[in-house]
């Protein structure tokens, strides 16, 4: 392994920025379908519920100033959108896009769920049923089991739990940077041989080898990729964080955390540009829930986005062109900064959608604006856009998904959900 | 499940497995993993056994440097003092800056080291302890109530959270639990409580005269209170309530160094919310502190709350999906009791469906690596070791993704990867630690009746003693309990 493939500086990554990631991956696929086998998406889940308006502070709007007082921007201090919407300065990569035409936002996007719990909403998220407790399993599951019939696709998630979005009826994959396995040792075969007829640990462990092997090769691939070089020319050691806070040591973490965050994209682009790698992948970023003293900490955590975003967009390189990335969280917060200079659970939130493969033009979804007789229960962005809606109109124009195939088996129940079509 | 029978009248009833199985459950399921001779020596009456180690005083403290959460609030109020005069320095003089420059790094790191202690002593009591049953029921609590090193003030407090507000009252009325939990320091800034401000307050009207900035309401305790501590998030409140809720606690606080209680909890009669409340339907017209107070007595009191922290426990020690009956026996001890935790800790030894022979649970790193140690006789020996351990295997010390804690599912902890570096770590643990003892006895003593034929055998088989470890320690019975 060489230096800038490291697995072990990457092995800390995932526990201390909060960062796992998802792969779905598609092997074999008909010669027919070879166009769409080249597409790719990637979702991002932001957890913790992202201030929607610090993401992209509405500047031009009216009321904004006033209901944000001591967490509001000045219109100078963002990176400007349009006349009402600016983006946070952290965000610097996806307003390099934006200005392509390859990064649109939606300012009032929101799932069906308006009980502002964060577990619940992330529930509703990523099983994208209707309420909560609607479905047991992932909706890009989901997705793979409506797929396969078409072209077989894999899961693979890396990080060393499973999210809810990858799991179901098809077995997913997960991976995470570690030492890798010794072909050699007897433990792999005699462990199988133990798990054969056990319902979880079987299929699980025998993904996971099989994952391995898949590694290997995207590691090879990344070595050979300029742009990993560069990613990796100052490698953070995150193996082994001591217990504590990560904002221990601010700065110098704040800074390595963005050289792994942007490596963590750059990684996630080296099994994407594989030609039989992983199509579909989420990747999750934690620590958005800003209660008091918002203003910092959103600050790093949208640095760490951007820096993802950022490896992403470079490492898929000619790819990038067959690519589209949703950003999303589970809710936004209070239209009105908190007694703590913070805001508290809310409801709609600031999407992004990112790639190649957009087709320029503004805001996705309508702006409800902010006075106080269009906030949601006279406290939050009020919703305009269901994010289901978004996801069906990427899944089918973008990956191909088939549209009964979309309402009855991915998005059961999201009829009030027509598809966001002609976003590709 | 046990054999179901029907006895002549048609009652339902279920038999218990034999003593040598009940014994095995006894220390794999509600304990942490058998000590060599823990098994053998809960045999001669495995529930008895577990029923000793139930005591009002609460569970076993870790033995560590023994500072309170007011010493350790202290000394980072100081060390913060300490970086705000060092970055002071840095803008006007060069000359002194590497002097406290140097100072703050080495208060930074004692700091820091602190955590790892308290972490440590933590993880060395649970794979010391004769009295497995009673440490894992304070783990359950310091889940259920978590606090996360998520923030530098919360990370050096939970050690002392754990000593002072779980630990104590994990036997006691769960209405003093609650109460130690929402009015510790840790949870206090994990949740952002402490500078929360009625909006009519006196304090808020002082703030507003002195500057321009609003000071005012923190409401995030309070919904997670209702969410995850008690009630539960289905229990159908609404905003209303968890905004008069942030209301009533307006005030519960943390005493600065010129004040009294410095570093522990206070009440701030002068940042509390003026007037009644009204929260889940009841009116609570009290004044300060005792409104709080009122509504969290309340809320430990509602039949929901019972309902959603007995579906936990039968989460976390039985199944992912517990038979309900066992649920429902629990509630109604709790209920009958007025949430009398060590009536209900009883009542859970005492359920027939808690002795399922079925390992349906799926160990966390923390179980997982801990039983490990346990196996063997020995415990951690360092920090710096043993947090890499945890992190790589998804379970950073002291830092919980969320105020709901780690989760205990097995499709969370089971999945691919994750099983790939257990089995990464297993290898070098067996690398360690196996070339000495009988592999085949050691799978005798860490599961007793629970080691099946296939594992006994592919023990036996196996080429070198590491390979014996390592396939005993990654086997279906003995990652489960």
């Amino acid at each position: 392994m060489n230096a800038p493939l490291n697995r072990r500086a990457l092995l800390g990554l995932g526990a201390s920025l909060g960062i796992g990631v998802t792969f779905l991956g598609s092997q074999a696929f008909a010669a027919a379908e070879g166009d769409l086998a080249r597409k790719k998406l990637v979702v991002v889940i932001c957890r913790g519920g992202m201030d929607g308006l610090s993401v992209s502070p509405p500047v031009g709007d009216a009321n904004y100033a006033a209901l944000r007082g001591s967490i509001a921007f000045k219109p100078e201090d963002v990176l400007k959108l349009d006349d009402t919407f600016g983006l946070h300065p952290e965000l610097s990569a996806v307003h390099a896009l934006a200005t392509k035409g390859q990064a649109r936002i939606a300012p009032a996007i929101a799932s069906p769920d308006r009980a502002r719990s964060h577990f619940e909403a992330q529930d509703v998220l990523e099983t994208g049923a209707s309420g909560v407790y609607g479905a047991e399993t992932g909706w890009l599951n989901r997705t793979l089991e409506a797929l396969a019939p078409v072209r077989k696709v894999e899961g693979l998630s890396v990080g060393t739990t499973a999210p809810l979005i990858l799991r179901g009826k098809v077995q997913a994959a997960s991976w995470s940077p570690g030492k890798g396995v010794d072909e050699t040792a007897r433990l792999p075969t005699l462990l199988q041989d133990l798990y054969k007829t056990d319902p979880l640990l079987g299929p699980a462990f025998a993904r996971g080898l099989e994952t391995e092997t898949m590694a290997q090769q995207a590691m090879t691939a990344m070595a050979a990729t300029p742009a990993m070089n560069m990613a990796a020319a100052s490698t953070p050691s995150m193996a082994g964080p001591a217990p504590m806070s990560a904002t221990m040591a601010n700065d110098r973490r704040n800074r390595q955390g963005g050289e792994a965050a942007r490596k963590l994209g750059s990684t996630l682009s080296g099994f994407m540009i594989q030609p039989a790698g992983p199509q579909i992948a989420a990747i999750s970023l934690d620590g958005f829930d800003t209660h008091a003293g918002q203003s910092g900490q959103i600050a790093t955590r949208l640095s760490y986005l951007d820096a993802v975003l950022d490896g992403l967009h470079t490492g898929l390189g000619t790819e990038w062109k067959n690519t589209v990335v949703i950003v999303v969280t589970e809710f936004g917060r209070t239209a009105r900064v908190n007694g703590t200079g913070g805001t508290d659970h809310g409801t709609a939130s600031t999407g992004l959608i990112l790639g190649g493969a957009l087709k320029p033009g503004g805001i996705v979804g309508d702006w409800p604006g902010l006075a106080q007789n269009a906030l949601f229960e006279n406290r939050d962005t009020a919703p305009t856009l269901d994010m289901r809606a978004l996801f069906k109109g990427v899944l089918a124009e973008h990956m191909g998904v088939d549209r009964a195939l979309l309402e009855n088996k991915v998005f059961p129940d999201s009829k009030t959900a027509q598809p966001l079509t002609g976003l590709v | 499940m046990g054999n179901v029978t029907s006895s002549r009248k048609g009652e339902r009833f279920l038999n218990l497995p034999s003593k040598d199985m009940m014994a095995a459950i006894a220390v794999t399921r509600f304990g942490l993993g058998a000590r060599p001779g823990e098994i053998e020596a809960a045999k001669a009456d495995p529930k008895g056994f577990l029923a000793a180690q139930i005591r009002r005083e609460g569970a076993d403290l870790p033995v560590d440097g023994g500072e309170t959460s007011a010493d350790r609030f202290r000394q980072m109020r100081d060390f913060q003092q300490q970086r705000k005069m060092e970055r002071e320095q840095k803008d006007g003089q060069g000359d002194k800056t590497t002097a406290n420059a140097q100072t703050f790094k080495d208060a930074q790191r004692d700091l820091r080291d602190k955590v790892g202690a308290d972490f440590l002593a933590r993880a060395r009591l649970a794979t010391n302890t004769d009295a497995g049953f009673r440490e894992r029921w304070a783990l359950f609590w310091a889940n259920h109530f978590t606090v996360s090193a998520t923030k530098q003030i919360t990370s050096v407090l939970i050690g002392p959270f754990e000593r002072e507000a779980i630990r104590p009252h994990v036997f006691d009325r769960f209405e003093n639990l609650l109460v130690a939990a929402s009015t510790h320091p840790a949870m206090l800034t994990y949740l952002d409580q402490a500078q929360s401000i009625g909006p009519n307050s006196r304090a808020a009207g002082a703030a507003a005269r002195r500057s321009n900035r609003r000071a005012g309401l923190n409401e995030n305790l309070a919904r997670e209170i209702l969410e995850l501590h008690t009630v539960g998030v289905d229990a159908g409140y609404a905003q209303a309530d968890v905004t008069e809720f942030a209301r009533a606690l307006t005030g519960f606080s943390i005493g600065r160094d010129a004040e009294d209680h410095p570093g522990q909890f206070l009440f701030r009669e002068a940042a509390h919310e003026p007037g009644s409340r009204t929260v889940l339907g009841r009116h609570y017209g009290q004044a300060g502190l005792k409104q709080g107070l009122s509504v969290l007595s309340d809320l430990a009191a509602d039949p929901r709350t019972a309902r959603h922290v007995c579906g936990k426990i039968a989460r976390h020690f039985v199944s992912d999906a517990p038979p309900p009956a066992l649920t429902e026996r629990l509630e109604r001890r709790w209920m009958e009791t007025g949430g009398d935790l060590a009536k209900v800790a009883q009542a859970l030894i005492e359920s027939p469906e808690a002795w399922d022979p079925t390992p349906a649970k799926f160990k966390t790193p923390y179980e997982y690596t801990l039983s490990t140690w346990r196996l063997i006789g020995a415990e951690p020996s360092a920090i710096e070791r043993l947090a890499p351990i945890l992190t790589g295997l998804g379970q950073k010390p002291f830092s919980a993704p969320s105020p709901k804690g780690w989760a205990e599912d097995a499709q969370t902890w089971a999945a691919p990867d994750a099983l790939i570096k257990r089995m990464q770590w297993a290898q070098g643990f067996a690398a360690a630690v196996a070339d000495r003892g009988d592999p085949n006895a050691l799978a005798v003593e860490a599961l007793g009746a629970r080691l099946t034929p296939a594992v006994a055998k592919a023990v036996s088989r196996a080429e070198t003693r590491r390979e014996a470890f390592a396939l005993l320690v990654m086997s279906p019975e003995f990652q489960r309990r």
